[in-house]
């Protein structure tokens, strides 16, 4: 089970639990004119639904009783009014409440959404994606939920609490007393249930997170459970999140439910207490049976906005642990951000001149640093193809070039600038990249092109692919119009590889960084690819992570890349001739004939062509 | 609307249909554009979803019947919640009954000296009290039950059958659009699930007992009152219609906010290199706004729906006020009868507000059921068999025919024509050929990802779509340059392979593919949690353990496609040597452009357009100065 999320851990201790919700509220301020509306139009509402009865009664005791059928239209027809006003407010209110709680709750998803995206890579790897959905989704719809509805409506039953109250004190003050005296195991009731809640709650988003990472990893290896039919086992996996859910909801219930009984039960006890008092002081004469009838039948306008309270509680608590899961990702700062004084670079002004000096890195959280200490210059123009062993660290030293990981110690300069001290936007634009995994999103052709560029021409984009062999493009049914899938699932790895190259190469970056750019192509694309690419590289400085030699043909020289350092750098037969670690990592002959292979024996010389 | 882009929703935009030869090419630098045309015309949905009404229709059927058919295993707990409520209720109703009793009752004898009246309806009351209690509580508790299973019961079918869907489906739907059925959707159901019930019920109940004493209290001012129902059956009508095509569409633009969130969260790394940040920003801002719109849309007709029955209630109040005072005034009626019609009047009304808020969460809650029921309802492009045939007795041999195989991803565009292939047990047959020549479409053939259109595709003499799908697994693992690690630890992501190998068979596998040094050298080796797709592993060493994986599964037939392309040569030679050794006894497919690959084959198949062009030995097609002596000639020239 993927469990681990650090950022998960993030302690609220110290702070009240409304904390997080209440650092919110200035996605209610443009609201706030509109919220002050709604709470008028809300308590005006319940008034003049509280006077269609009154006009009722009075229908009843004055005009019919009188005979006066004048009177009785009169009235009918304030009664007709009223109840046309009650329902406009109504409809003001819900009105306006619906529009201002989805702009809030667009505007927080924005800016949860941008500060996501200036998160560095590192922060992704970390958090599980789904966790990071959830917020931005279910989490959304719980604050707007109770910044819109919750909010009012205990705001409205407090009022009509108290207002309430005060009238009760008014009308006999000994009982009256008695009445807000309940308040205070309503509140202990509602506190002891905020606290329960909180963590229950917490705990559902957090599993509702959990849920939606199994499910998107589900999606991303589906190829992988149909290819060994581990359906049963994903099944088993999903169904202990899902339990996990069920049975969170059903301890919420449990929860809610006690709550609510017990919230319930206070007002009516109170009323039997009332009861028994007010019919002993009856009989005593202190109260007359009027009163005491009256009495009762205000007091019985306060369980309507007791019996509320647990959900509105409920809905409280939810709104606040999301608001901390969203304040999570909000307070985590971006550790990769321009400088102060940061410059930015124009491409005619960059010649290319790229040196690491004395770069070491670690990941986030690592024991071992991956680079130690490691010194390499590419002067421009030129080529340089790094090689090292699976796992030695080449892509992360080509991660560090357009800044996606912070070197540890150190420093990267191009031309002489601390890469740092370029405007991140400035830095990217002059360094392209391609992926060892080419990353194409559902869109179309065009949009995977020019991801950062949506300026690029159509003769710009028409050479980019012309150069990486990437023409099939054109050939798709809608051209470069054509959605490609997630990931491109419809292209082949060759085809996807020949697009992130073009992507790269588009807008002729100063610095490209490639990861084994040509590993999925065949031979005779390779080849092809190979030679427009060579023109590309002769004008630009370039580190191309390669693993075999008809790649590293690309590079002017090699560096190799061992235990965290460039240990090697030099022309390719050079190294090969004097360097053995690099013979054995790239040698076309093997140390030693591996047995059981059961094809070439008959060849002369064959076994030794068909190694690279 | 047809099609594609039927459900973005944003400012107006082309509406795409099959392209002509006529038709000017779609400018592809449209900004407006970014979605691009889907290959496939039901590629945001599935295929029950449709636009047109008896499509829309249906679907809603299949919604309600998959609805009953997920309360039916609760039907007696939910009868039980009803009667808890009806208790409630009950109890409820008589603490304001025992108040006027004791008024009227007790409060004399108290007077006389007499405190047991009142001892008795205090006694009474306190009953009522803990009965409400009681009732409340446990129909709260099991109404949370009953809706947590249901809501458990539905992610679980809804689950098993993404499991169950062909790849091509999930290549068209997209993960995203997945993630949103199995979460966004779940929830707005489990907000139905969550409460309402009661005010379903408690509503219903008082609604028919006032109208029946409303009936009863005075014949001519109920008929007044009833005439208010065709106006409320009028709204309610127009309110149904209208909100469910509204929910609908917040479904539909709530996914295109996920799978945008998804993507390019999945993606950031191309986000950020290539800056991105700003275009995704605006594009997330359509698609969010498209929500907030849609959103807005079914909040605004809630909006309306609510007061619009407010205002018939309180019309019928004016009415009832006017009418049956003049009816007292003519003396037809008595003025207790109008007070006491009036006082139910409002018991009448009331509850209707809580019906119609209801009756909002449940048009959105099926509007969410429809798109799972239209999921559930997707007939899996690639089935299991009905009946099983078993493959031959004991560990299958593996010998693989492709007979007259012809095979397209669109119906246009055939990869494979009647392609024929034979490959006998044990044999290891390499296939080669320029790209787009349809290697991967054979090992995906084969793997059973799609099944052919024509021609058939044999196992052991028995069609793959004949053999069971557990069966077919065991014999048969394809593994593909795309390696995806689970989370979990490294030792978890080999066992994938074979679920109940002991961790020495683990280690064993590791080792024999070579994996096992620097497995050993992650921080806490085998017990490493290898983290979102596989993070902190390089490219070589997530196709080593995936590689790992399938040595444990130990099939009789292995299928390779590009499975080493980003190792190192070394690395890349022991893998080699590995498979020396186990694809011995087994029948192997390997794809590679890579020659290197081929020298563990006994057989090169070469491919080009979906033909096989050259069949032979190795060393006699090298020999024999075709393409794949050609191709080998390049391959040796390009090593320096």
């Amino acid at each position: 089970m993927p469990a681990e999320c650090e950022g998960d851990s993030i302690p609220a201790t110290g702070r009240h639990p409304l904390h997080n919700l209440w650092r919110l509220r200035h996605y209610l301020r443009p609201y706030a004119t509109e919220f002050a509306w709604l709470l008028v139009a809300g308590l005006a509402a319940t008034a003049a639904g509280i006077a269609v009865p009154l006009v009722a009664q009075r229908v009843v005791d004055g005009p019919v009783a009188r005979q006066d059928p004048g009177g009785l239209v009169r009235l009918a027809g304030l009664a007709l009014l009223l109840g046309l006003a009650e329902a406009l407010l109504i409809f003001i209110r819900r009105w306006v409440q619906s529009s201002s709680s989805v702009g809030m709750e667009a505007a927080i998803r924005a800016d949860v959404y941008a500060h996501l995206q200036r998160l560095p890579p590192s922060f992704h790897d970390r958090w599980q994606s789904g966790q990071l959905l959830s917020r931005i989704t279910t989490d959304l719809s719980v604050i707007r939920r109770f910044l819109s509805f919750g909010l009012f409506f205990l705001i409205l039953n407090l009022v009509t609490y108290v207002v309430v109250v005060v009238l009760l004190i008014r009308l006999h003050a000994v009982l009256g007393l008695l009445v807000a005296a309940s308040a205070v195991p309503l509140f202990r009731i509602a506190r002891r249930f905020a606290q329960a809640y909180h963590t229950a709650s917490r705990r559902m988003q957090d599993q509702q997170g959990d849920v939606a990472t199994l499910v998107e990893e589900t999606a991303q290896g589906l190829r992988t459970m149909k290819a060994y039919g581990r359906g049963p086992e994903l099944a088993a996996r999903f169904a202990e999140g899902a339990r996990a859910l069920h049975d969170t909801g059903v301890g919420k219930g449990r929860l809610l439910a006690a709550t609510s009984a017990r919230l319930d039960l206070v007002p009516n006890l109170t009323l039997g207490v009332v009861l028994v008092a007010g019919a002993a002081a009856t009989a005593n004469g202190v109260l007359t049976i009027g009163e005491l009838v009256a009495f009762v039948s205000l007091q019985l306008m306060l369980v309507w906005p007791v019996q509320g309270l647990g959900w509105i509680i409920a809905g409280g608590q939810e709104a606040a642990t999301a608001a901390d899961r969203v304040r999570e990702v909000l307070d985590t700062p971006p550790a990769i951000v321009d400088r102060p004084h940061a410059v930015a670079l124009a491409r005619a002004d960059v010649r290319g001149r790229l040196v690491f000096e004395g770069v070491s890195f670690r990941y986030p959280g690592a024991q071992a640093p991956v680079l130690q200490a490691l010194d390499l210059t590419v002067e421009p123009g030129e080529t340089v193809a790094l090689v090292g062993a699976t796992g030695s660290g080449k892509s992360t030293l080509l991660s560090l070039v357009p800044r996606l990981h912070e070197v540890s110690e150190g420093r990267i300069t191009l031309d002489g600038h601390d890469l740092r001290d370029l405007r991140l936007a400035s830095l990217r634009r002059l360094v392209g990249v391609a992926f060892e995994e080419p990353t194409l999103f559902s869109m179309s052709v065009w949009e995977n092109l020019t991801l950062g560029r949506p300026d690029a021409g159509e003769e710009e984009v028409r050479a980019a692919l012309a150069l990486a062999q990437a023409d099939f493009a054109y050939d798709l049914p809608w051209g470069l119009t054509t959605r490609v899938g997630e990931q491109g699932l419809s292209l082949s790895g060759g085809q996807r590889q020949r697009l992130a190259l073009a992507r790269a190469v588009l807008g002729r970056p100063a610095v490209l960084v490639l990861d084994d750019p040509l590993s999925a192509l065949d031979v005779h694309t390779e080849a092809m690819v190979e030679a427009s690419l060579r023109r590309v590289l002769r004008t630009t400085t370039a580190l191309v992570v390669a693993h075999r030699p008809s790649t590293i043909a690309l590079a002017d020289r090699v560096a190799l890349l061992e235990a965290g350092r460039i240990t090697a750098v030099g022309r390719h037969s050079t190294l090969l001739a004097t360097v053995p670690a690099y013979r054995a990592l790239l040698s076309a002959e093997p140390p030693a004939r591996p047995p059981g292979t059961t094809a070439g024996d008959s060849a002369p010389g064959g076994r030794g062509l068909v190694r690279s | 609307m047809t099609g594609a882009d039927g459900d973005t929703g944003a400012p107006p935009r082309p509406v795409p249909s099959p392209r002509r030869p006529s038709d000017p090419p779609p400018r592809p630098s449209d900004p407006d554009s970014w979605r691009g045309i889907a290959t496939d015309p039901d590629a945001d949905r599935s295929r029950a979803e449709d636009s047109d009404p008896t499509a829309v229709a249906r679907l809603r059927a299949r919604s309600r019947v998959l609805l009953r058919n997920l309360l039916r295993p609760h039907r007696w707990r939910l009868a039980a919640a009803v009667a808890l409520l009806l208790s409630q209720n009950a109890a409820g109703m008589a603490g304001p009954y025992l108040v006027m009793l004791g008024i009227d009752r007790a409060i004399a004898p108290l007077r006389a000296g007499n405190p047991g009246p009142l001892v008795g309806i205090a006694a009474a009351f306190a009953v009522a009290a803990a009965v409400e209690y009681a009732a409340r509580r446990g129909f709260l508790v099991l109404s949370a039950r009953i809706g947590q299973a249901v809501l458990l019961d539905l992610r679980q079918r809804v689950y098993g059958k993404f499991l169950r869907l062909s790849v091509a489906f999930h290549e068209r739907y997209t993960s995203g659009r997945m993630v949103s059925r199995l979460t966004s959707d779940l929830d707005s159901i489990g907000e139905l699930a969550g409460g309402g019930i009661d005010s379903l019920v408690l509503a219903a109940l008082s609604i028919l007992s006032v109208a029946v004493i409303l009936l009863w209290l005075d014949p001519p001012l109920a008929a007044v009152t009833l005439l208010a129902f065709p106006l409320l059956y009028w709204l309610s009508r127009w309110f149904a219609r209208a909100s469910a095509a509204a929910y609908r569409r917040t479904r539909e633009t709530i996914a295109l906010v996920i799978v945008h969130v998804v993507e390019s969260m999945r993606g950031i790394r191309a986000v950020q290199a290539f800056r991105r940040e700003p275009r995704n920003q605006r594009i997330f801002a359509a698609v969010s706004d498209d929500y907030r719109r849609a959103s807005l849309r079914a909040f605004r007709l809630i909006a309306t729906y609510s007061p619009g029955i407010k205002v018939i209630g309180n019309v019928t109040v004016a009415v009832v006020l006017c009418y049956g005072g003049w009816r007292v005034l003519d003396g037809h009626t008595e003025i207790g009868v109008l007070a006491a019609f009036l006082l139910y009047l409002r018991r009448f009304f009331e509850p209707m507000q809580e019906l119609s808020q209801f009756y909002n969460s449940l048009q959105s809650a099926t509007a969410a059921l429809e798109k799972l029921a239209g999921v559930l309802d997707e007939r899996p492009a690639v089935p299991e068999p009905a009946r099983p045939v078993p493959l031959p007795a004991g560990r299958a041999p593996g010998a693989v025919t492709f007979r007259s195989v012809t095979f397209g991803y669109r119906p246009d565009a055939p990869i494979l024509t009647g392609l024929d292939l034979d490959i006998p047990a044990g044999q290891t047959v390499a296939l080669i050929g320029p790209t787009g020549a349809g290697k991967s479409t054979i090992a995906k053939l084969l793997a059973r990802f799609h099944d052919p259109v024509a021609g058939e595709v044999l196992l052991d003499g028995v069609d793959v779509r004949d053999v069971a799908d557990a069966e077919l697994r065991r014999a048969l693992v394809l593994v593909t340059q795309e390696t995806h690690l689970f989370g979990g630890t490294v030792a978890e992501n080999i066992r994938f392979g074979r679920p109940d190998a002991d961790d020495a068979a683990v280690q064993a596998a590791a080792r024999a593919i070579g994996a096992h040094d620097f497995i050993a050298a992650l921080p806490e080796g085998y017990a490493t949690q290898v983290q979102r797709r596989g993070g902190r592993l390089s490219a070589g060493q997530r196709q080593l353990v995936a590689f790992a994986r399938a040595f444990l599964a130990d099939p009789a037939v292995l299928i390779l496609d590009e499975a080493t392309s980003s190792l190192d040569v070394p690395t890349e030679r022991a893998v080699q040597h590995a498979l020396g050794t186990i694809l011995r006894d087994r029948t192997a497919l390997v794809i590679a452009h890579r020659l290197s690959t081929v020298e563990i084959a006994d057989r090169v198949v070469v491919l080009e357009a979906g033909r096989i062009v050259e069949d032979g030995p190795p060393a006699e097609l090298v020999a024999a100065d075709g393409r794949y002596a050609a191709l080998h000639r390049q391959w040796r020239d390009s090593l320096v």
